[in-house]
């Protein structure tokens, strides 16, 4: 019990700590900050449940008013702004994430790259793409249109976050609940 | 940590944090309700105005954090100019800024402790079936205490890396910092444990 607490909440602050490193630019320019990359490993690393408390943790805070989000961004404005879905979306991602990694027993890495493609990118782009449509009045088919540019670094991160659980996996053989 | 308060006083840091998120829950759906252009300048004309009772400081504090609307309304100009729907894209423009400004008010005028205090209010209905509000507030607590720890350390991953590569340092400090997160959970459940743990002291006896 006492695990699972920490193990949640350190996560929460680890998503936070991500938006706080220097956002590392793709090659094509298309700025992408750490934060969906700590939602990803929330589910490869602590399974569905765990990683989803972790950021339904985290946006709680956000709403109180604590400015975690990647920039210092924080408090009801984000829940207002174009990108409220992305960041809605995020308990979700991890929940789909993490089922995925704890149902089926394949290669960590690989299995940990494609449970973040499914509930990282298309899991979260969903409530990303609802949210754009109804904040900035546009039909789904043409928020998604605004939304493909972040694909391609969104897919390298998921790529990243199976490298990292496998990692994870070697350096910390326990810390892996999600195969517990 | 810093919270997003602002540090100057005005009217509404002393209205009840429940009735500003209430009355900002109805704006927010009345503002999504409109359509017409006018209305929707009128109505952030009136955001506008609330936001400068507080003073020229505040209102700038509150203009900054704007900023993270100006690719999106940079988007929208583009888009309504090309198909030429322009009191369409106005109006949509307006309603961000009006919704994004009253939200960020209400953050600004509010401390982080009548936040907590209205969760918990909230989340009060949820303790009868059998949620534990104790382990709730520890995790908080726990999310702000190491989110600077694991920021700190992450900024010292960043330096180490500097200090031997010529590049700059970028996803591969992420797994060292999640190992970092990883041992810092597995320390703080055991001195969590060593103390008696998550079960409440019993008070029913």
């Amino acid at each position: 019990m006492e695990r699972n607490l920490t193990h949640v909440a350190l996560f929460a602050a680890l998503i936070a700590g991500l938006g706080l490193i220097p956002k590392f630019t793709l090659a094509f320019g298309v700025p992408i900050t750490a934060q969906t990359l700590g939602v990803m490993l929330a589910g490869t690393v602590l399974g569905a449940k765990r990683g989803a408390l972790a950021c339904l943790l985290f946006i709680a805070l956000v709403a109180l008013g604590l400015p975690l989000l990647a920039g210092g961004r924080g408090g009801l404005g984000v829940f207002a702004s174009p990108t409220v879905g992305f960041l809605v979306g995020w308990p979700v991602a991890a929940f789909v994430t993490g089922f995925i990694v704890e149902r089926w027993r394949g290669n960590l890495a690989l299995v940990s790259s494609i449970a973040s493609v499914i509930g990282g990118i298309l899991v979260l782009y969903v409530f990303g793409v609802i949210g754009m449509s109804v904040t900035l009045g546009k039909t789904l088919p043409e928020a998604v249109l605004l939304v493909t540019a972040f694909i391609p670094g969104d897919v390298i991160k998921a790529v990243l976050a199976g490298l990292i659980t496998s990692a994870l996996a070697r350096s910390r053989p326990a810390s892996v609940l999600s195969r517990g | 940590m810093i919270s997003l308060t602002s540090p100057v006083e005005t009217w509404a840091h002393r209205l009840p944090a429940g009735v500003k998120l209430a009355a900002l829950s109805l704006a927010t759906i009345g503002l999504f309700a409109l359509q017409d252009p006018w209305e929707l300048a009128l109505a952030f004309a009136a955001v506008v105005a609330l936001v400068l009772t507080g003073g020229s400081k505040f209102a700038a504090g509150a203009a900054r954090s704007l900023r993270i609307l100006l690719p999106f309304l940079a988007l929208i100009a583009l888009w309504h100019g090309v198909t030429g729907q322009v009191a369409e894209g106005i109006a949509v423009a307006l309603r961000l800024l009006a919704a994004l400004t009253l939200a960020n008010f209400v953050t600004m005028t509010t401390r982080l402790t009548d936040m907590v205090a209205v969760a918990s209010w909230l989340l009060a209905p949820f303790r009868r079936f059998g949620l534990s509000t104790r382990a709730l507030e520890l995790s908080v607590a726990l999310v702000v205490r190491f989110t600077p720890s694991i920021a700190r350390k992450g900024g010292l991953l960043t330096e180490a890396w500097r200090a031997r590569s010529a590049r700059r340092a970028g996803w591969q400090v992420v797994m060292p910092l999640a190992a970092l997160a990883i041992d810092d959970a597995e320390h703080v459940a055991e001195a969590l444990r060593a103390r008696g743990g998550l079960e409440p002291p019993d008070t029913t006896g």
